[in-house]
């Protein structure tokens, strides 16, 4: 009982980190079609910047995680606009290339990242308020778990009423549903695009963040997590922030208990293949656009 | 080097070898060169043409003897292995528009598959390969490895084996109509499975050390010097294979329906196609070449190891194509060969720069230039052409063809 506990624990922590990482690639892939092969390196971008904020100016440990959630969401949202209006406004018909190019950025950041903080993997000390756990019912919680937990649920009712309340959260909503209609009745899609794409990028820096509070950093910290996070863009659905946190936590407790039952790479395998037997149901994801057209 | 150069026209005119009649030139302007012809067409017709072939398949014949150095001999088999990977990988992404990019599983299953045999030859009958011993307490050959006794069984495997796994996960996931980036994202999906099982399936595939130390490769000592160049052919042979099945699919009534379903799934199955069957076979197609190369390039690489086969390395196999040029039957040869070449030379002396220049590399070449290397000599054979006096072209045929990709002008 307490180990399937434990694993209904895990697999919540999974399915936040996985949220946390997912829910900015579903922005950018709802509205834009665009897979952005590079959040990977976006979050390597928000995990090293707590780990600079420490090191390089010397910050406490607890003052560089908080002020690193902002600094890593400007820095990553700026690298995504950038990448944006440079590359991606350039080629709005061909979604599959963009996802090419972006991963040509990605090869980029991941050397370049290398280059400046050296090959091995560097740490982020976590702050003292983070240290140590919390048993419940013999489950043993550490804060920074909890810490991620609390930050994704801030996250999310954050961007809940973004969404709902403010005229730019609108705007996206309506780009998102129809691109054509939307620019029809005023709105500049090219320029809703940007500030999506900056809102997407900036959470894959702060997810950076509190990535660097549960293991070592490197090049390749993003790359770990990006393909799982892809799995769960494609069970939530396109687009839908309420799709993609039931398939976060969907596929992170089933991470857990199959790793459990059997072991880290046949549990990947059994989560991939569910993802391929879902489909067959729902091949458009949980949440889903009902439209008349014949193509989405 | 000049082989690269060579090469392009070399099996182009190897490959198509009946005399063309009228409607097979129109028929194969068509499909591959978009309508008016250009140089590279003149060039494919006639006297040129049969020139062309003969010099090409000096070069390909003569490769050893220009190459010269047994390790280079064996770097150009290897890059002939990847050639033919770009040609099957093609007919998925060029031709079929499904970004493939779990292709290393593919290409790996075949690796595997001539490893396991590769493994047992290097020991006596009835004994087991040193890792089993060192991680396992198998007394005898696991089930699975049994059969891999036989080279026949070894080379059909790698074929076939891949082939019909593409097929299952294909048919699975075309029919629901998962198209796009879904697909993209799920063939990333299957690389990272395939790497983690490799891994974690210790006793049966050794984990990340692999399958090496084949000092008797087919029954030729690893160190004889003819050995590479041995290699050299059985992979030109594979890569011409390869080619002959791409060129005659692409070529076929199939060959356009694949096509159409590229660029209009929905209107081909309202003309009463069944366009998952379409895409299945072109994937599986694909996937028997992949695994094709992946059984030659066991013995020419020398080892079989799960990080050659991880998510990395098959997303890069698309930039073989990309560079060579997607919808063509040679451009994904002469990109693969290409980069197979710059690689060598550019991690020689700068190997710290390499990721930089694939990174620029993908940006660049899909970015900017779409067509690929196929479709820059396009343009510039086009503007040649141009210049010259006209001969009866077929400028008015109604083909925006299968190169809607890499004849529209990038908009910048």
């Amino acid at each position: 009982m307490e180990t399937l506990l434990e694993q209904a624990f895990n697999g919540l922590s999974v399915g936040s980190i996985l949220l946390l990482v997912a829910i900015g690639l579903t922005f950018t892939f709802g509205q834009m079609n665009v897979i952005n092969m590079a959040h990977g390196e976006l979050i390597m971008i928000g995990a090293y910047t707590p780990y600079v904020l420490q090191h390089d100016f010397g910050l406490a440990a607890g003052l560089s995680i908080l002020l690193g959630l902002f600094i890593a969401f400007i820095v990553a949202g700026g690298v995504g606009v950038a990448m944006e209006r440079g590359l991606l406004s350039r080629m709005v018909d061909r979604p599959l290339d963009t996802l090419l190019v972006t991963f040509g950025v990605s090869l980029i950041l991941q050397q370049a990242a290398r280059d400046i903080f050296g090959a091995p993997n560097v740490d982020v000390v976590a702050p003292s308020w983070l240290k140590g756990s919390v048993t419940l019912l013999g489950v043993i919680m550490p804060y920074t778990r909890l810490f991620i937990m609390a930050l994704v649920a801030v996250i999310v009712g954050g961007l809940s009423v973004f969404m709902a309340r403010h005229a730019e959260g609108r705007r996206m909503r309506a780009v998102t549903q129809n691109r054509d209609l939307a620019a029809v009745s005023g709105l500049s899609p090219r320029r809703v695009d940007a500030t999506t794409f900056f809102l997407g990028s900036g959470l894959a820096g702060v997810a950076g963040v509190a990535v660097s509070l549960i293991g070592s950093i490197g090049s390749q910290v993003g790359s770990g997590y990006i393909i799982d996070a892809f799995l769960v863009v494609i069970v939530g659905g396109l687009g839908r922030m309420k799709g993609t946190i039931i398939a976060a936590f969907a596929l992170g407790m089933l991470n857990a208990y199959a790793e459990f039952w059997k072991n880290a790479s046949i549990g990947k395998a059994i989560v991939f293949m569910a993802v391929i037997v879902f489909l067959q149901f729902r091949p458009n994801g949980l949440v889903s656009f009902r439209t008349r057209g014949l193509t989405s | 080097m000049t082989t690269t150069k060579n090469e392009y026209p070399d099996v182009s005119s190897l490959v198509d070898e009946k005399p063309p009649g009228e409607g097979v030139v129109a028929e194969a302007d068509v499909t591959r060169d978009g309508y008016h012809p250009s140089l590279s067409d003149r060039l494919k017709t006639g006297w040129g043409r049969r020139i062309i072939l003969a010099i090409a398949v000096g070069v390909l014949i003569a490769g050893p003897d220009l190459i010269g150095d047994p390790t280079r001999t064996r770097q150009w088999a290897e890059y002939l292995c990847y050639a033919t990977v770009a040609v099957g990988l093609d007919l998925a992404w060029g031709y079929g528009g499904m970004l493939a990019l779990g292709q290393g599983v593919f290409f790996g299953l075949g690796a595997y598959s001539m490893g396991m045999y590769l493994s047992l030859e290097q020991v006596e009958p009835g004994q087991l390969p040193q890792f089993m011993s060192l991680y396992g307490d198998n007394d005898k050959l696991p089930l699975l490895w049994r059969p891999f006794e036989h080279l026949w069984f070894a080379g059909v495997a790698a074929v076939v084996v891949p082939a019909l796994v593409a097929g299952l996960v294909g048919w699975l996931v075309f029919h629901r109509r998962i198209r796009g980036a879904y697909f993209a994202l799920l063939t990333q999906a299957t690389a990272l499975v395939f790497w983690l099982l490799l891994i974690g399936q210790l006793k049966l595939t050794a984990g990340t050390n692999g399958l090496t130390n084949f000092s008797e490769v087919f029954g030729h000592n690893k160190y004889d010097p003819s050995t590479p160049e041995f290699l050299y052919y059985l992979a030109a042979g594979a890569l011409l294979v390869a080619l002959v099945v791409a060129r005659h699919t692409v070529n076929s009534r199939y060959g356009k329906l694949l096509v159409a379903t590229r660029d209009g799934e929905d209107r081909v199955q309202f003309l009463g196609y069944d366009p998952a069957k379409a895409k299945t076979i072109a994937f599986a197609l694909a996937a028997g070449m992949a695994g094709l190369a992946g059984a030659l390039s066991a013995p020419i690489i020398g080892i079989v190891a799960p990080d050659q086969f991880a998510v990395l390395p098959s997303i890069l196999m698309i930039g073989w194509v990309a560079v060579g040029g997607r919808a063509t039957i040679y451009g994904p040869m002469i990109g693969a060969l290409l980069v197979g070449v710059l690689k060598t030379r550019v991690s020689e002396s700068h190997p710290e720069n390499w990721q930089y220049f694939q990174g620029l590399l993908f940006i660049v070449v899909v970015g900017f230039f779409p067509g690929g290397l196929a479709g820059i000599w396009r343009k510039l054979s086009g503007a040649v052409s141009a210049r010259l006096p006209a001969r009866g072209g077929s400028a008015d045929e109604p083909s925006r063809a299968p190169q809607t990709l890499a004849t529209s002008e990038v908009a910048s």
